[in-house]
């Protein structure tokens, strides 16, 4: 179940890494083999198992500001929470 | 931008401040001013001053600060921040007046401006930002620079014995009468930021009451002239300057647990 989804700006990372090194999840990688228009290696949301949680410790660490945080909306949460608890 | 859009039902909980301009900056990979820009933003567009706030950009790594930021701005000279920001608030008071500056602007050739603001109490607010060298010139030695640290113009390291020790510009501000709030935060962590945003809408709070002068010290990253991975500095931070500069409330007037 998806809970949580990021947006990278590409074009705005810079390849510092700190988002990669605080995600508790280990959802975000830095693209080894890819360049982005500043020549930077720039961080990937990588999430084939739907394991964000939507925490945003990624957009609050990023200095570049390129990271928007999705959440799934409360009202489904506390319907999935239900459905899960009966 | 990720071509994969998040699906409707997902609700946006982060996302870029509207004070903050949407152009890219022109700091280094992993530097803490792009940091300390978005949790001034953030605080501008909470408590609703985008319209009201004059900042007030300083010489340095930040000089182009006014072109960062979707509020009015100007440019001071070396130093003077403080001074024009006296000006600008005394005869627009209703305007909220901030300079950010760096610890070469503030604790060096500033170092007169911004105590005899706090002196008077000026009702304006400062973002010190503190990364222990001087960063758009080449990394030389700041006051702030620490015991033995390595820098272009101290390659053995800091001599305590010919340059003297750090200069604490939290504690000195401190004691003077017109500081109202006056403390300090670092960024090398998720908790650690999120207390320094706290403590930037406590300051602009602070001056929307008129209470007094107010300035939030925020310790920061250098990983080029520090020469180590982005990373890596954060917990250079963490283990070097944070006993150095041991983050806290320096200076706390008695209306601020109002606010």
């Amino acid at each position: 179940m998806t809970i949580g989804r990021i947006t990278i700006n590409q074009d705005r990372c810079k390849g510092c890494t700190l988002c990669s090194t605080v995600c508790p999840q280990n959802v975000i990688l830095m693209a080894e083999n890819q360049l982005n228009a500043k020549g930077y290696h720039p961080a990937l949301f990588v999430d084939p198992d739907g394991d964000c949680t939507g925490c945003a410790v990624c957009a609050i660490i990023c200095p570049d500001v390129c990271i928007t945080v999705y959440r799934e909306a409360a009202k489904r949460t506390k319907a999935v929470r239900e459905a899960v608890t009966i | 931008m990720d071509l994969v859009m998040a699906p409707p039902e997902m609700q946006v909980v982060y996302e870029h401040p509207r004070s903050l301009a949407d152009v890219p900056t022109r700091y280094c990979p992993g530097c803490t001013h792009g940091i300390a820009h978005r949790l001034l933003a953030e605080a501008i567009d909470e408590l609703g001053l985008q319209e009201r706030a004059v900042l007030v950009a300083p010489v340095g790594c930040s000089v182009f600060a006014y072109e960062y930021f979707n509020v009015d701005a100007c440019q001071a000279a070396h130093g003077r921040a403080p001074a024009m920001a006296t000006g600008l608030k005394r005869m627009l008071p209703e305007n909220i007046v901030i300079t950010y500056q760096g610890d070469g602007d503030l604790v060096s050739i500033g170092a007169a401006e911004i105590m005899h603001a706090a002196a008077r109490g000026e009702q304006i607010t400062t973002i010190f930002i503190n990364n222990a060298i001087y960063g758009m010139t080449g990394g030389q030695m700041a006051p702030t620079t620490l015991p033995g640290q390595k820098t272009t113009s101290s390659p053995l390291g800091r001599d305590t014995r010919r340059t003297g020790a750090p200069i604490r510009m939290s504690e000195v501000l401190a004691q003077f009468d017109g500081a109202a709030y006056i403390v300090r935060r670092s960024l090398h962590d998720v908790a650690n930021i999120r207390k320094a945003k706290k403590a930037i809408l406590t300051a602009l709070k602070v001056q929307m009451a008129g209470l007094g002068f107010s300035m939030v010290e925020l310790l920061s990253s250098c990983p080029t002239n520090w020469g180590i991975a982005p990373e890596k500095a954060l917990d250079w931070i963490e283990q070097n300057m944070i006993p150095q500069f041991p983050p806290g409330d320096y200076k706390i007037h008695d209306a601020v647990k109002t606010l």
